[in-house]
């Protein structure tokens, strides 16, 4: 009987163990109460957890509740991917902080269509005219659901010293200099490419890119609407990059290395001189600085290049890839909070955000104030720019996003072809109509 | 589900506490002593069940329910699309890949960790020198934080700059190009190594423990008997330690069925999907994707599973053990 009992019980206790790994949470509770609490308490959330961001915000925050009496503003500050986590679940729970950060595209719309954010459109007409088009990502259906505050692009972060040592004395302008320099990189024993493959993401910006530039700004923006993937140079998009992959210009086990995590990161290789070069953000200095001992980076050696043009692309040369985070107010939030967000977007804080280098300004008004020189390098091309293409796994959504960044994961390990990414994608997407 | 084989269980010692108290005192105060004895099973019992309900019943009657919906993670759950979730999970060739490489591991680890456990078992039982060192050596690994051996391993499995690669290439072991995570053909046996190193020392201790029960005076009269070393381990110590054997056999399954942590860490299920398990499929579907309900759908199947193979070897195999004592 003892016996007995103890080894049902072991099988119980198991299959608990087994359970809890299974359900991943989720409830149905739909009543959103808001996050602030009473009518005079915002509650803020974002990501500027190290100084000099923090602080900054704090100040902001102070100010705001200075120039309007009974008005309280709750910070919280947290690391991005805490944000991130915290968020999900606050959606879940319907009990969405007051103001908050969205990053456009297919999830905001998802957002939007459950009721969780509040429609700027009017209320904050004023600023989305200062915005101009930057705004376009975060809009449904010709409304304005959040304030977009830092807008990057990403290109090829290089180090100066390694190019220079290789013999290159001009950053590629077309896919053949890129091989070009990469076959050169290689004949003096330096790794020309790190790629955080692990993550799929940063492997799929070679795929989004080569997409932009073999596809026209009509074709793109019709596809992320309408989901339409049928026209031909999304497969001469895959083709590209199979050539480019066939170079093998990506650091040994590029296939599980993580994008920002540590010393053998992507980043972490460029940062420590491994590497030739890293396809990447705006955010690249701040991650290699991070990464280094010094706290410098590449310090004097940061290069930046666009991505080069590809032979017969319809896509514009001068188009980049980019993304940005934007302050969004929930619907239940107090009326001040859509103030909050505007004042977030004036003139005095987004200059101060810029003098910060806390990101890139979308407000004109602040461009001459960002002091970092390769940001500021960067501000120049994005607001070049003919259009600037919403990272495409943001723009569809999580669901279509993720099956495309897996395919072309599977590109990277010489295990789909170009039409296999196509197919993937239109997949993900049929389950969606 | 579990509900239903929780209650039983839960009440079952109790009620064996109340019928032996019943025949102890129905002379005595009869009524009201029932009454008390209702109340203190009440008492000690449901704490237990409202845990059991609140973190176990529930949440898997939410991942359930979430299998027969598209949810997308917030707002209501509305969209009902019955069994297509299941359709989809089961024809998805990375999610029947990932129950293959379960079954991978399930299997490897009974075939490689259980002699190896047990022949350092056996010697560890021997009077040897530095014995209680050499025991700590095997089993540290075991009490290292998953995550914190995860990323120390990563980092010695790196290409070109981890150091198993340098002190491998220096004694002229071939490396693989794209170091041995990398390489989609090595990157599941390499994970099998790494769980080998940590969880030896489970299996190791379990039998050591199972050894000490082993009486001194079967070994003695073996040796009376002129049994030699080899001979009182294979026909003694081994057979009374199979019942330690067989509960390591079930644990080992059921932590392989439900293995995460350190692939994810090491691989994050690549590279090229060659190292998925169910549980790195459900948690990339599910947080990662926002495809709730196919998450659902496959946890519901991992728990399928692995219910199905507890309670087959429960039947099967444990049940000799439990017979033999009842």
């Amino acid at each position: 009987m003892r016996r007995s009992g103890r080894a049902a019980l072991s099988v119980l206790c198991s299959s608990a163990v087994l359970l809890t790994a299974t359900a991943c949470g989720g409830s149905e509770d739909t009543s959103a109460s808001g996050g602030g609490g009473d009518d005079n308490t915002i509650t803020w959330w974002h990501n500027s957890n190290n100084e000099p961001g923090r602080g900054y915000y704090e100040q902001v925050a102070a100010d705001f509740e200075d120039a309007n009496p009974g008005v309280e503003v709750e910070v919280v500050a947290m690391a991005h991917e805490d944000m991130v986590d915290r968020l999900a679940a606050a959606f879940q729970s319907g009990d969405v902080p007051d103001v908050y950060m969205e990053r456009g595209g297919g999830e905001l719309a998802d957002h939007v269509e459950a009721g969780l954010v509040r429609d700027l459109t009017q209320e904050a007409d004023e600023t989305i005219e200062k915005l101009g088009g930057s705004v376009s990502g975060w809009q449904v259906d010709g409304q304005t659901y959040a304030l977009p505050f830092s807008l990057g692009v990403v290109g090829f972060w290089y180090n100066t010293a390694l190019f220079e040592q290789a013999g290159i004395t001009e950053p590629p302008a077309t896919m053949e200099e890129l091989y070009t320099a990469i076959d050169k990189l290689k004949a003096a024993g330096i790794v020309p490419i790190s790629v955080g493959a692990g993550d799929k993401w940063p492997a799929a910006h070679y795929w989004y890119y080569t997409a932009l530039r073999a596809c026209g700004q009509d074709v793109l923006e019709d596809a992320v609407t309408s989901l339409d993937f049928t026209d031909e140079c999304f497969v001469q998009a895959g083709e590209t990059l199979e050539e480019l992959l066939a170079t093998e210009p990506f650091n040994p086990g590029f296939l599980t290395t993580p994008a920002q995590e540590g010393a053998s990161s992507a980043s972490g290789l460029l940062a420590t001189d491994q590497v030739a070069m890293e396809l990447a953000g705006h955010w690249e200095p701040g991650v290699m600085q991070g990464l280094t001992d010094d706290g410098a980076g590449l310090g004097e050696n940061t290069g930046w290049f666009a991505f080069p043009e590809i032979e017969g692309g319809e896509g514009d040369p001068e188009a980049q890839l980019g993304g940005g985070d934007a302050w969004a107010v929930s619907t239940d939030a107090p009326d001040a909070s859509v103030d909050l967000v505007n004042y977030l977007l004036s003139d005095e804080v987004q200059t101060g955000f810029a003098e910060n280098d806390m990101g890139l300004p979308t407000n004109p008004a602040a461009t001459d104030a960002v002091s970092d020189p390769a940001l500021a390098q960067l501000l120049e091309v994005r607001d070049a720019a003919p259009y600037i293409q919403l990272y495409f796994d943001t723009a569809f959504g999580a669901s279509i996003g993720g099956a495309m960044n897996d395919a072309i994961a599977l590109m990277f390990a010489d295990q789909a072809t170009a039409q296999d990414v196509v197919d993937a994608t239109v997949q993900a997407a049929d389950m969606e109509k | 589900m579990t509900r239903v084989t929780a209650a039983p269980e839960a009440t079952d010692p109790g009620a064996a506490v109340t019928r032996g108290a019943d025949a102890r005192r129905v002379t005595g105060r009869g009524r009201s002593g029932k009454r008390r004895q209702r109340l203190e099973i009440v008492l000690f019992v449901t704490p237990a069940l409202a845990l059991m309900a609140t973190f176990v019943a529930y949440p898997v009657y939410s991942a359930a329910r979430m299998s027969f919906y598209d949810w997308k993670g917030f707002g209501p759950m509305v969209d009902s699309v019955g069994l297509q979730n299941y359709v989809r999970v089961l024809g998805d060739e990375v999610f029947t890949d990932a129950v293959m490489h379960n079954f991978i591991i399930v299997f490897a680890s009974i075939a490689v960790q259980l002699p190896l456990g047990l022949a350092l078992a056996l010697l560890l039982n021997r009077r040897i020198r530095a014995r209680g060192l050499l025991r700590t050596i095997i089993f540290v690994p075991y009490v290292l934080a998953e995550v914190i051996a995860g990323v120390v391993w990563f980092q010695l499995l790196q290409p070109r700059t981890g150091v198993l690669e340098k002190m491998l290439s220096s004694v002229g072991i071939p490396v693989p190009e794209q170091g041995f995570l990398g390489t989609p053909d090595l990157a599941l046996a390499t994970v099998f190594v790494v769980l080998t190193w940590k969880y030896l020392g489970l299996a190791v201790l379990l039998f050591l423990a199972g050894l000490q029960g082993v009486p001194d005076e079967l070994y003695e009269a073996a040796q009376l008997d002129g049994a030699s070393w080899w001979q009182v381990q294979r026909r003694i110590a081994v057979p009374l330690i199979a019942p330690t054997i067989r509960v390591w056999i079930f644990l080992s399954m059921i932590g392989s069925l439900q293995l995460f942590d350190m692939v994810w860490i090491l691989t994050g299920g690549g590279p090229a999907n060659a190292t998925t398990t169910m549980a790195t499929y459900l948690v990339s579907m599910g947080t990662q994707r926002s495809n709730f309900g196919i998450a659902g759908a496959a946890s519901v199947v991992l728990f399928l599973i692995g219910f199905a193979m507890a309670v087959a070897y429960q039947a099967l195999v444990l049940r000799r053990d439990t017979k033999a004592d009842a």
